[in-house]
This record gives structure tokens, C-alpha cells and sequence, in this order.
């Protein structure tokens, strides 16, 4: 006669969670390694217009980058509506722009300096006079690899 | 005194502490990886030591204006964007002399190109011209290059182009040379 009685059959046994941490931890393991912090505040609108013939950008150690777009709602009274170009995380102008470039070449070092490409992200709706000027600036500083940085998709059509 | 054992950490929150560093990574990861059209850029010359140039055959050039209203001039003759690819083909593959042995144009037309490796595509646009326009425009032109060393390459190897050795991949793109110019800038209105 016993009291206690084992129940037998009665309902699956538990789910053991002592690999839980194991999987969890892996996923963790693979969110550190792909991420990437964003170095910089983005203090211009930057939607990027749509290309399908796209490369993927190598070496992100060898790579400028030139924000260009219309100033975000918060700086509007500083600086205007007017597109302005974004280095770093200061509004420049294009005159700065030849000096920037050459400042991040001096950087990086000498037998990979011909590789260095500059990534303009200009917002769709950025007039083209302004970009130019930027190409022109960067023809000056002799730094003659771009990348016009667009998403994937169809161009025609909204 | 008796020497007891050393009462086991509980690692029950140990998956909760992980979920906080998980989601935490999770917020702040942008997967997005940089791609965009590669382009290399004219050296720089003064304007009064640019060089005088060989002339090119008028019918070598293809003519791309972009107006300060997003619309295309292409050839002296307006034309849609979802028209330029295919425009753009068949001035690159009309093969006027005959040279080109892997060309399919008809040859016939006298306003294109000689042959691929002559063929200039020339573009133009205007201060006010929109960034998603120009975009759109190289984006069309490079499809253009890109559709015709596919064709060759399907018919040359009966692979895909990306499939190519680099070799392979170089008789191609030299083949159909991709010669995209950007006059100096200029206001066209």
C-alpha cells in the first residue's frame, strides 16, 4: 500500500529548456558578427532612388562617404531647406569636399589608396547640379572611383 | 567544521540574459550591404588644356540629353525611359561596316554605330535634372551593355555571364566595351 503512487503515462513529459541558452546564444553569436553600427547620425532625408544594374560595394575600409539630401525637419532652422551635403557628421559645403577626400585618402594606406572608392548617397530627389558639383570637386582631388548608392529595384514606375 | 559543496549557480536566467544581448544586436544590426552602380570618373583637366580630340563619326555617337524636366532627348528625338534600353541596343549592335562577326543588327540603319567597339554612348543632363532621373537613365544604359555581353556570352559559351571564367568574362567586355561619356556640365533648360 502506498500513498504516493507514481502516475504513469499521464501527459508528455516536459520539453527540457537546457539547450535553450545554447541556441540563443548562437543567434546572438550571428547578430554580433553581421552587425554593423551606424557611425554616423544622418542629418539629411535620404531615400535612395531604385537601380537594377547594381554592384555591391567591397572593402568598406576603402570606402568615402558623401551624404547629399535635404536637411531633416530638426535642422531646418539652421540651415535651410536647400539640399546640402553631409560629411561625417557636419553640413559642408562643396568647397570642403576636395579637402575631405584627401584627408580620408592620407588614411589609408599607400598600396590600397588607388582603391579608394567614394559612395555618393543622394536622396532621389536632389537636383543634379548639386551632384555634379560634387563630381567635378572630386575629379579635383583626383579621387576618381564612385559608387552612386541605390536599392534594388525597377526603375520606372512610383 | 564539515566541508560542505559549493551550492550550484542556478542557470535558469542565463537564456534570459542571452534574449536581452540577442534583442539588443537585433535593433541595432542594419543588414542592408552598400551596393549601388559603380562609375569612374574623367581626370581632372583645366578647361583651357583639354586637349583637342580626334573626331568621332557623328553616327558612332549616341546622344542622351536629360532636361531639366526629366525628359529625354535621345538622338535628336524625345523618347520614354522604358524605351532607352532598347534604343540603346540596337545603336550598339547594328554593326553598319560589317566588322562585327558577333553582332545580330540589322547594319542597316546609317544613324548607329559602325560597330560596338566604336560606339560611344554620350550623355548629357541639365543642372535641374533630378538624381533619380540620372540614376535611371545611367541605370538604362548600363542594362543595355549588360543584356548584349549576356546574349554573347549565352551564345559564345551557352553560359550565363556570370558564370564566366575572368577571361572569359574579359573577351566579352571587351567585345561589347562600355563607353559611357558625360559632357562637361552645362544648363540646358
Amino acid at each position: 500500500m502506498s500513498k504516493f503512487r507514481k502516475k504513469k503515462g499521464g501527459g508528455t513529459p516536459p520539453i527540457s529548456t537546457a539547450s535553450l541558452p545554447d541556441i540563443v546564444f548562437m543567434l546572438l553569436f550571428f547578430f554580433m558578427v553581421t552587425t554593423v553600427m551606424r557611425e554616423i547620425t544622418l542629418k539629411v532625408e535620404n531615400t535612395k532612388p531604385f537601380a537594377t544594374e547594381i554592384k555591391k560595394l567591397e572593402r568598406k575600409s576603402l570606402v568615402t562617404y558623401v551624404y547629399v539630401g535635404k536637411p531633416k525637419d530638426a535642422y531646418i532652422p539652421q540651415v535651410g531647406t536647400e539640399p546640402r551635403i553631409q560629411l561625417n557628421d557636419a553640413f559642408a559645403r562643396v568647397k570642403e569636399l576636395q579637402q575631405f577626400v584627401i584627408t580620408e585618402r592620407e588614411a589609408i594606406n599607400e598600396a590600397e589608396r588607388p582603391l579608394m572608392t567614394v559612395s555618393i548617397k543622394a536622396d532621389e530627389d536632389v537636383k543634379m547640379g548639386l551632384v555634379t558639383d560634387i563630381k567635378q570637386e572630386l575629379r579635383k582631388a583626383n579621387s576618381l572611383k564612385i559608387n552612386y548608392s541605390t536599392r534594388k529595384g525597377e526603375v520606372y514606375g512610383d | 567544521m564539515p566541508k560542505r559543496a559549493l551550492p550550484e549557480i542556478n542557470a535558469g536566467s542565463m537564456a534570459d540574459i542571452a534574449f536581452l544581448l540577442l534583442i539588443f544586436f537585433l535593433v541595432t544590426t542594419t543588414m542592408d550591404v552598400d551596393s549601388g552602380i559603380n562609375r569612374k570618373l574623367p581626370r581632372w583637366t583645366p578647361p583651357e588644356e583639354i586637349p583637342d580630340t580626334p573626331p568621332v563619326k557623328k553616327k558612332n555617337i549616341f546622344t542622351v540629353l536629360v532636361n531639366s524636366s526629366n525628359q529625354l532627348l535621345v538622338e535628336e528625338d524625345y523618347m520614354e525611359l522604358r524605351d532607352l534600353r532598347d534604343a540603346t541596343k540596337r545603336f550598339l549592335n547594328n554593326n553598319g561596316d560589317g566588322s562585327c562577326t558577333y553582332c545580330q543588327g540589322a547594319g542597316n540603319s546609317p544613324a548607329s554605330s559602325d560597330n560596338p567597339l566604336k560606339a560611344i554612348v554620350s550623355l548629357q543632363n541639365d543642372r535641374g535634372t533630378s538624381y533619380k532621373m540620372y540614376i535611371s537613365v545611367q541605370n538604362e544604359l548600363a542594362a543595355a551593355y549588360n543584356e548584349l555581353r549576356e546574349e554573347l556570352a549565352q551564345r559564345r559559351f551557352g553560359k550565363t555571364f556570370d558564370d564566366l571564367s575572368e577571361a572569359e568574362q574579359n573577351e566579352i567586355k571587351d567585345a561589347y566595351p562600355q563607353k559611357i561619356s558625360e559632357a562637361e556640365p552645362v544648363s540646358l533648360g
